[in-house]
């Protein structure tokens, strides 16, 4: 039984923490938030410098060969500090489907980029009727000669006003929700016939709709096998997952160190909140749920490093629920004991609030991955 | 022992719905879907209502009330409710009003009350201070005593639409040497008296509902004090009492339930609609009884209130449940549009689209969640509420 990180990956954690601690503090990300760009280019710049982009990815991407036990480290911290730029699409779901699926000369090509953090990937894998499905997928690639030429829409497309790239999913047979003839497209920003409505969401991300009429795809950009594609995308889930877990994990900490603190400095009928046993019961309450979601997230990320397809599944679905039922008492257990005070925009406590709330809803939901998981036996 | 309407009552609500159909303005439907109100939109229904006699539908007779009795007055609200018309906002008619003609002098009870029953004055609530929240008596605004004026100083906050505020009503500090409680004054304040400051409070949502009103040597005239000096605390709890009984929400909720049915039947999870679906309709379901397990309890409260037994501590089941409700609600439209929860209208509106992102319903989900967080901590936190039903119900 080893808990315990490496000392590469506490070199990392550390080292992250501190820059997060330097350069992004909530002011600066409340300024990035409303900014026309949304994001920090100079801080991805950084990110990439010292080898953020590099460590979950194997070597033939220009990687450290890392694995999600990396990308848990990084998305805890970039939880704390409530970061907006679109590591989770690029690095780990991007580069999960090119790593998985991608031939020796993609890995290279699109690898190298990913890795150097010169180009961000956004994935268009959902689709506004499928819901949380992956394998609904309705926009069509039809073959043309030695291209393929897709038409249809991606749905809440995250980091899609920043990417350079997109890994977009198409059907080439079969009918929806069919898991084979689900085919995966490199589309590059710009290509014509690829529009999209940018737009903020409440959480402080950016993302598209995406609308694909006649885009143009060469051989060179298919991943993986044609039709092949829904099991890349399964694992890519899982560890988007495990990622997403890790971040919502660095969101409670937060919260909780935040409520805490603020109940103890509150005062009330001339004593600290923190002393109404009310309040102490709701705190331990917010003390447990993020005890239980520390763990679920250590064993989705120590699964997906393992590399048992059926244990990651469950693990991932697991704690994909326990997330989302531990970010909902943390959150709204942080508001309310901050009173009027959580409900601004002034303090920090409501966008980790807003954060973990939208979590439940990215790569599905509590239900959805209940089923999943009832399912699986 | 019955739960039905009788025929005259049946009347009475025939001819509220009739009105409400012929007179509500059609720029004012569907205002549930629009993000804020503008103060003309409060108050022209406001004033429609107020032309009818049906603005104050609490008041008594003398004071330009309808007449009404709890039975009429509840089948009204119900009927605003059902039509989603902008509310009539409560801080005139329901909460100064009641406290100027029950403690009020004639010349209050002239001045105010009439403008209030037509909409032409705007009234907000100057209780909570950065310091005084569910601890409302350690308040510490203070008034001084000079001639014929108190001098204010303090600061109030969460003061609901005070930017539109013709006028304030104020819980002051006018002796500092007793029990907190003793030495509060209920002070009725010109909005635009000079040394009064409105700073907004944007809220999570993105909304401008709350601000800060700073007052600093504000003269208020000692004749716009209500009731005695240092017994301003006597109104106060008058007007939480008050302030509880509305706080349900049963026909709002209602509506809110009927307006989510319709989203989750237009929306398509695993080739159905999201109604088929077993794991949410099991929780529409159970959300829906728990609505009618809270209307039944207000009915009887209604009943006893017929009877002439004043709201007592049982409003603050009305309010912990009512608020829960609404949470609920919210929590469960956001967990129907999935995914487009996620865009923020207000940011892409603002920069001119002319479009909405994802279905119906949807757009306002997100923000809607996170405004009735608000719910279970104003008017009385929800953990104060149990504080007074253990105190005054279980004698604890």
């Amino acid at each position: 039984m080893d808990f315990d990180f490496t000392d590469e990956q506490k070199m990392l954690r550390d080292g992250l923490s501190r820059l997060i601690a330097q350069k992004y503090t909530f002011e600066d990300r409340q300024r990035t938030v409303t900014s026309k760009p949304g994001w920090r280019p100079d801080l991805w710049s950084e990110f990439a410098e010292m080898g953020l982009m590099m460590a979950p990815l194997p070597e033939e991407m220009g990687g450290l060969d890392g694995d999600a036990i990396d990308s848990m480290i990084i998305m805890e911290e970039f939880g704390k500090g409530l970061v907006i730029e679109p590591y989770l699409q690029s690095v780990v779901c991007a580069g999960s489907l090119i790593k998985n699926a991608g031939s020796e000369a993609q890995k290279s090509e699109y690898g190298e980029k990913i890795a150097s953090g010169e180009s961000i990937f956004a994935v268009g894998l959902y689709e506004a009727e499928g819901r949380f499905d992956p394998s609904y997928v309705a926009t069509a690639a039809k073959k043309n000669g030695n291209d393929y030429v897709l038409n249809g829409q991606k749905a809440v497309v995250l980091g899609g006003p920043m990417a350079t790239s997109f890994v977009i999913s198409a059907r080439t047979s079969g009918a929806n929700p069919d898991e084979n003839g689900i085919s995966l497209f490199v589309v590059e920003k710009g290509q014509e016939g690829l529009t999209a409505q940018d737009y903020t969401t409440v959480d402080g991300l950016r993302a598209s709709e995406l609308f694909l009429e006649g885009v143009v795809v060469t051989e060179a950009a298919v991943l993986g096998a044609i039709g092949g594609g829904f099991a890349h995308i399964e694992l890519m889930r899982d560890e988007a997952i495990a990622a997403l877990c890790a971040e919502a994990v660095g969101l409670m900490s937060v919260a909780n160190a935040q409520t805490i603190e603020y109940a103890k400095t509150r005062k009330q009928f001339g004593v600290p909140i923190s002393t109404f046993q009310v309040l102490q019961h709701a705190m331990v309450n917010m003390l447990i749920a993020l005890e239980e979601a520390k763990s679920m997230a250590l064993l989705a990320a120590i699964e997906c490093a393992g590399g048992d397809a059926k244990l990651r599944a469950k693990a991932c679905a697991a704690a994909k629920v326990k997330i989302g039922q531990s970010a909902r008492i943390v959150g709204q257990n942080a508001i309310q004991i901050h009173g009027g005070m959580g409900m601004t925009n002034e303090l920090a406590i409501s966008h980790y609030f807003k954060r973990l709330t939208m979590i439940d809803a990215q790569f599905g939901n509590v239900d959805y991955h209940l089923r999943r998981y009832a399912d699986m036996d | 022992m019955k739960l039905t309407f009788t025929p005259e009552e049946i009347a009475f609500r025939d001819e509220i719905r009739a009105f409400i159909e012929e007179n509500y303005p059609q720029n004012l439907k569907c205002v549930g879907d629009r993000e804020d109100l503008t103060k003309e939109d409060y108050l022209s229904w406001h004033r429609i209502l107020g032309a009818k006699g049906w603005s104050t539908p609490a008041w008594p007779v003398e004071y330009g009330g309808p007449g009404w009795n709890a039975t009429q007055k509840y089948i009204f609200g119900e009927e605003l409710a059902r039509a989603e018309t902008v509310p009539v906002l409560p801080f005139g008619v329901n909460m100064v009003a009641p406290v100027i003609y029950t403690f009020g002098t004639p010349e209050q009870k002239a001045r105010f009350l009439p403008k209030i029953q037509k909409g032409e004055e705007w009234w907000c609530q100057g209780y909570s201070e950065p310091g005084a929240g569910s601890d409302l008596a350690g308040l510490s605004t203070k008034a001084v005593r000079e001639g014929d004026y108190y001098i204010v100083n303090g600061q109030k906050t969460w003061t609901t639409l005070a930017q539109h505020a013709d006028w304030g009503f104020f819980l002051v500090r006018t002796d500092s040497n007793c029990k907190p409680q003793e030495g509060i004054s209920f002070l009725l304040i010109d909005m635009k008296t000079p040394g009064v400051e409105v700073r907004p409070i944007i809220t999570m949502d993105g909304a401008h509902e709350v601000n800060e009103v700073w007052l600093t040597d504000v003269k208020v005239p000692v004749a716009n004090r209500v009731f005695e000096e240092n017994k301003g605390w006597t109104c106060a709890k008058f007007l939480l009492a008050h302030e509880r009984t509305g706080i349900a929400q049963v026909a709002r909720s209602k509506v809110g339930i009927g307006r989510l049915k319709k989203l989750a039947n237009e929306t398509i999870a695993d080739g159905q609609p999201l109604t088929k679906d077993r794991d949410f309709s099991r929780k529409l379901s159970e959300l829906e009884i728990d609505l009618r397990a809270l209307e039944v309890t207000e009915l009887r409260v209604l009943a006893n209130e017929q009877k002439g037994k004043g709201p007592g501590a049982e409003s603050s089941i009305l309010k912990i449940n009512g608020s829960v409700i609404q949470q609920r609600i919210t929590e469960l439209f956001l967990e129907a549009v999935g995914p487009y929860g996620a865009p923020n209208p207000r940011t892409y509106k603002a920069e001119g689209a002319n479009y909405a992102i994802g279905p119906q319903g949807a757009p306002m989900a997100a923000l809607n969640y996170f405004n009735v967080r608000k719910t279970s901590i104003y008017g009385g936190s929800n953990e104060i509420q149990r504080n007074i039903i253990a105190k005054l119900v279980l004698g604890l």
